[in-house]
């Protein structure tokens, strides 16, 4: 099939409709609008539901309702509103419905600013809402990759009956790219007795519910729950390496940010600084193996995120105190260069050379 | 021997949990019966709230959701719409639908989904232990205005009914109490003419029930018959706010 030039926003919309996306509940956001805007478009098109909500709040409890009605569904939005949707999230977690949430995210704390940012990491992997829960989080670094991590995003939450997030930051949702839609075909998904659609009189109600007051029968649902988590950790995690084979720095970035440490590891090696790159494609679960798999030519970590620090908590539980971390980052919507990358590596390596 | 009552197979055997005198389990039964005389029962789908109707998930015959404090409405929006054949309802009390989800169901009218909203006005948080609700009455004793409320600081009472006839996609909006025999007639009449404003397409509707709550009010369950009679519907005027031409 020939690749057709996309904004990042707008082929999320597309490869959600192509996924067989049944219905799409948004509040208007920068810089994701052009999702919704994609959706109210084409939704009706295809005889699916749009909606715009009255808020974030709204729209995530609108997938809660669809979701349990059985059908295939989609909200997205940006950091704040992200925060907004988090009570909505536990309680999808809790009534286990499948949904695919996507947060283009910018700026913050509060209202922020309207650039590119990945200060949501907490707020994806840790989740703002309350209870034990875990949610696959995919973080594309390009338009390509958001395509398709999005229409694998609602396998996966249909496979597990669990939301999943696609987290991009704002220049994935603004950049535009060739892309193709490839569809995953998968079939051996389970079938949704569980969904809301009427009894017909022919079998006991189906309640969509995360209220458990016995103690022992919540206690029985979060080992359920657990059960899960741990066959997400197992089955899902996807990462990326780069020119790791003989590092003797390893970086560590996802999304817009690992494009430009990519481009800081060759100006590296050019300067004869062995470089290489640890790329998680999943935030949650993280790809700890591959600190694990870290050659025993690497000496130190850098981590380069656009936000102040935060994936670094999840490489110094994965790196288990092997090798010493350190960190660049810019934040408030300022994108770091190659060459501020490259220059910390070799302040950390020894100076530059 | 001939039958000569049997209970609604619109609702489940479980045994409720309300309090002795709590008018919630009437207005239950006569949702239950609605459903089971439009022929709807099969194809409904309820939306509980966070209240003392949580547990309604359990007591009604049909599928259901259980919804976050106040967002039933949104619930509902999201079923009714992916599924428009089907019946769709929410039941909602006054801390759930007019504090914490004033927007959502302000805005569900606003789009004029095609749902039916069930609501159950007791003038005070119940679950929660009979806190001060904003349909709690002028010099009304709750356990956080334990002086009465004080118009000065809470503000009036939400009239909900009058409030949500002012929005175009409100087609049905009726106040009825089941404080006594006459006004449980006339409530189920009303959450029927409710449900069949859904069923010919014609787009939103609520029955706002005068309720009472003899333990959150600190009454009898006799007492708050009379209490609800003398006090509430002063206040909350009984009767319709709008109707299409055929539900008049």
């Amino acid at each position: 099939m020939a690749k057709i030039l996309m904004k990042g926003n707008e082929a999320i919309a597309e490869a959600a409709i192509r996924a067989g996306c049944d219905c799409f509940f948004g509040y208007p956001i920068t810089p994701q609008n052009e999702v919704p805007e994609y959706m109210a478009k084409h939704m009706p098109k295809t005889g699916g539901v749009f909606v715009q909500a009255e808020s974030e709040v709204a729209a995530i409890n609108m997938v809660y309702g669809a979701a349990g009605a059985g059908f295939r569904v989609m909200t997205s939005t940006s950091s704040p509103g992200m925060a907004l949707k988090q009570e909505g999230i536990s309680y999808l977690v809790g009534a286990e419905l499948p949904s695919v949430i996507v947060n283009i995210s910018r700026g913050g704390p509060g209202l922020g600013s309207i650039q590119p940012s990945q200060s949501d990491y907490f707020q994806v992997t840790r989740g703002g809402g309350n209870g034990d829960y875990r949610i696959v989080v995919f973080a594309p670094s390009s338009i390509q990759e958001a395509v398709d991590l999005t229409i694998k995003s609602f396998d996966i939450a249909d496979y597990y009956r669990n939301p999943v997030i696609l987290l991009g930051d704002g220049m994935i949702g603004q950049m535009m790219e060739p892309v193709e839609f490839n569809l995953s075909g998968k079939t051996n998904l389970p079938k949704k007795d569980w969904a809301t659609t009427g009894t017909n009189g022919e079998r006991k109600p189906n309640i969509i519910n995360s209220l458990a007051l016995a103690s022992e029968d919540l206690e029985r649902h979060n080992y359920k729950l657990q059960k899960k988590y741990d066959e997400m950790e197992e089955k899902e995690v996807m990462h990326e390496t780069y020119k790791m084979d003989d590092a003797e720095i390893v970086l560590v970035a996802y999304g817009t940010t690992s494009r430009i440490t990519k481009n800081a590891i060759d100006s590296l090696r050019e300067n004869g600084i062995k470089a290489g790159l640890i790329r998680p494609i999943t935030l949650w679960p993280f790809p700890n193996k591959a600190f694990e798999e870290i050659p025993k030519t690497a000496k130190s970590i850098l981590v380069v995120e656009m936000s102040m620090g935060q994936m670094i908590d999840d490489v110094k539980i994965a790196n288990e105190g092997r090798l010493p971390i350190h960190f660049y980052g810019r934040a408030g919507g300022m994108i770091p260069s190659p060459e501020e990358i490259a220059n910390k590596a070799k302040e950390i390596v020894g100076g530059a050379k | 021997m001939s039958l000569l009552f049997e209970p609604t197979k619109g609702m489940t055997d479980k045994s409720m949990h309300y309090c002795p005198g709590c008018t919630h389990g009437i207005i239950h039964r006569l949702v239950g019966e609605v459903l089971v005389e439009l022929g709807v029962l099969g194809k409904s789908i309820g939306v509980a709230p966070v209240g003392c109707a949580v547990l309604a998930y359990d007591y009604f015959n049909c599928d259901m959701h259980e919804a976050a404090h106040g967002r039933a409405p949104a619930v509902a929006t999201g079923i009714k719409r992916i599924l428009p054949d089907n019946v769709v309802f929410t039941y909602q009390g006054d801390g759930d639908l007019a504090s914490i989800g004033a927007a959502e169901i302000v805005h569900a009218a606003h789009r004029g989904e095609n749902f039916t909203t069930i609501f159950v006005n007791n003038a005070i948080y119940g679950m929660t232990g009979g806190q001060m609700a904003p349909t709690t009455l002028i010099g009304q004793k709750a356990t956080t205005s334990p002086y009465g409320r004080d118009k000065a600081t809470t503000g009036m009472p939400l009239k909900i009914s009058e409030m949500l006839a002012t929005i175009d996609g409100a087609v049905f909006v009726e106040r009825v109490t089941v404080h006594n025999v006459a006004g449980i007639r006339k409530t189920k009449k009303a959450i029927k003419k409710a449900f069949q404003v859904q069923l010919d397409g014609k787009g939103f509707g609520i029955v706002e029930i005068l309720s009472t709550c003899p333990t959150g009010w600190g009454q009898t369950p006799v007492e708050s018959l009379s209490w609800l009679e003398n006090n509430m519907i002063p206040y909350y005027p009984l009767g319709n706010f709008r109707a299409p031409e055929e539900a008049k």
